[in-house]
């Protein structure tokens, strides 16, 4: 198969690889995939809890070519972009950007899950932080 | 010498023709040209003796008589004659095939096929090495059944099959015996008589022979095998397969052939060589690397390892300079990662990451080291960029992890 030269930059050359530290309740973490079907992603946001403005990404996956572009190039957007507008990111944006042949598309799927599903444990963390915050203030 | 890129070792799929077995050839496109059933001219005499030659080339190797060679366009072509044509033509004496399942597509879907037109099929698994059980085989064995067909060696993982005791079995139950040669003839001893083989599927172009051509052993006593023809015309190979002779292809596999017959045993301990090389130094400088399949029971230039946490296909896009093939379900055509390690047992996760080397006659000691060291720095900075390795290395159990697919 022939990938698209940005799959390819992406893949000798990919953006913001790594991990961030999951106990931090400024950190959303977001697994998607699983091993069987040969993809998963990692991706984690920081999250400034007073601009919420994503302030690093860092992503690790599991997966052909075109899963490491996907993701990569999610951390890349997602980056100074707010929790909402980094929630308006469709995969078919994905798509687009990296020339994903039919049988790929279903990595941009990953890639948008794995900003979902990073941001909703973002807010679950905040919304249980502020709980507590509060509980600790009434006593 | 520097080396040249990209580095062929992908040997299972194909070969490159050997440069000997290409002069041998081309005197037969130009003024050999002569059809094989003329005759009554010379031009016709010509291409036939060129023809008998090669059936002689052939039946040597595999310790057979000339005339028990049937020429086709490929083994594909010649396990479809051997499985239908014994179908039909025994159709009266039972409707029972035995097959196994890590068994080459060609053996598979023509069993499939038969089955719509009511043959029984029995698939048996194969263990963990790869290897069927004969006690299995044995169990498997009915009254209706009139035909085993378990391959010589896969084409995926290169583990060898007990052919000798399945043709014993064969025989003692008197059901004919084909066996897909197509991995294992001119790479190890295959001997139709030692391993009672009554049908055995050849390919050229698996040999450094051209492609488009096969051959199909046919056994003509203790016990005489008859087919069906799958393709009528004019009667050619004893009715058996019609259609003009591929002369110049039928060349080119009865010098390939003659050439694996002189060279094997030196090509084997080369080929072994190389393999043994490629492996411990990939497999020294990489934890969680795993071999598929029995590695006693094994071709020798053949090797397929999984690489726990790194997928197939991203490692191919790694090594672009290497040419080998995956079990990944990225590399097929039908997103499903390998039958064969899924029968083995192999984890679909593990299957994904899985590569297939074919070590071949023209690999140097010089690729092998550069392919080894390409594999392993690869390997190593997708771990780097694995979730699962990290989490593996936390000490995250995989296993009992709950995934989330991605809804498509």
């Amino acid at each position: 198969m022939a990938y698209s030269d940005k799959v390819i930059e992406h893949y000798n050359n990919p953006r913001n690889v790594g991990s961030l530290d999951k106990k931090d309740p400024n950190v959303g973490t977001g697994l998607v995939g699983a091993p069987e079907c040969g993809d998963v992603m990692k991706l984690q946001m920081k999250v400034n809890p007073e601009t919420r403005v994503i302030e690093e990404a860092k992503f690790k996956t599991f997966g052909c070519g075109s899963a490491i572009a996907s993701s990569s190039l999610a951390t890349e957007w997602v980056k100074g972009k707010t929790v909402e507008e980094a929630l308006s990111i469709k995969n078919t944006d994905i798509v687009r950007e990296l020339a994903l042949p039919p049988v790929k598309i279903h990595c941009s799927v990953l890639a948008e899950d794995a900003i979902k599903a990073a941001l909703s444990d973002w807010k679950k963390k905040q919304g249980e932080e502020a709980k507590l915050a509060e509980s600790a203030a009434h006593h | 010498m520097a080396i040249k890129l990209p580095i062929y070792m992908d040997n299972h799929a194909t070969t490159p023709v050997d440069p000997r077995v290409v002069d041998a050839m081309l005197p037969y496109f130009t003024e050999k040209f002569g059809n094989a059933a003329s005759r009554n001219h010379e031009f016709g005499w010509k291409a036939e003796e060129a023809v008998e030659t090669a059936r002689g080339q052939i039946a040597r190797l595999i310790n057979a008589t000339p005339k028990e060679i049937v020429f086709t366009s490929g083994a594909t072509e010649s396990t479809n004659l051997a499985i239908k044509g014994v179908a039909e033509m025994y159709r009266e004496k039972g409707n029972h095939i035995i097959t196994q399942v890590t068994e080459h597509k060609a053996t598979l879907d023509t069993c499939k096929r038969l089955e719509k037109y009511g043959y029984e099929v029995t698939y048996l698994p194969v263990e963990k090495d790869g290897r069927i059980n004969l006690d299995e085989l044995r169990r498997a064995i009915t009254p209706k059944t009139i035909l085993i067909s378990i391959m010589y060696a896969n084409n995926e993982i290169g583990v060898v099959q007990p052919v000798e005791e399945i043709g014993k079995i064969a025989k003692e139950k008197g059901i004919f015996f084909h066996c897909d040669g197509v991995q294992a003839v001119g790479k190890i001893p295959v001997d139709v008589q030692k391993d009672g083989i009554d049908l055995l599927s050849i390919s050229a172009h698996k040999i450094y022979g051209p492609k488009g051509v096969g051959a199909l052993y046919v056994r003509r006593k203790n016990p005489r095998v008859q087919l069906s023809a799958i393709i009528d015309g004019g009667g050619h190979e004893r009715g058996m397969r019609s259609g003009t002779l591929n002369v110049t292809g039928i060349v080119g596999l009865g010098k390939a052939c003659e050439l694996c017959m002189n060279e094997m045993q030196a090509e084997t301990v080369k080929l072994r060589g190389f393999r043994d090389r490629l492996t411990k130094s990939i497999m020294s400088r990489l934890d969680e690397t795993f071999i598929n399949g029995s590695m006693e029971h094994r071709l020798p230039h053949s090797i397929n390892i999984s690489f726990a946490y790194v997928e197939g296909e991203s490692l191919l896009m790694g090594i672009n300079d290497i040419a080998v093939s995956s079990g990944s379900a990225c590399t097929s055509a039908t997103l499903e990662p390998s039958y064969v390690l899924k029968a083995l047992g192999v984890g679909e996760d593990l299957a994904h990451t899985s590569i297939r080397f074919g070590i071949g006659r023209f690999n140097t000691q010089e690729e092998v080291d550069y392919v080894a060291d390409r594999v392993v720095e690869t390997v190593t900075r997708l771990r780097e960029l694995s979730p699962l390795y990290e989490m593996a290395k936390e000490g995250v159990d995989l296993s009992k992890m709950k995934w989330v697919a991605a809804a498509e």
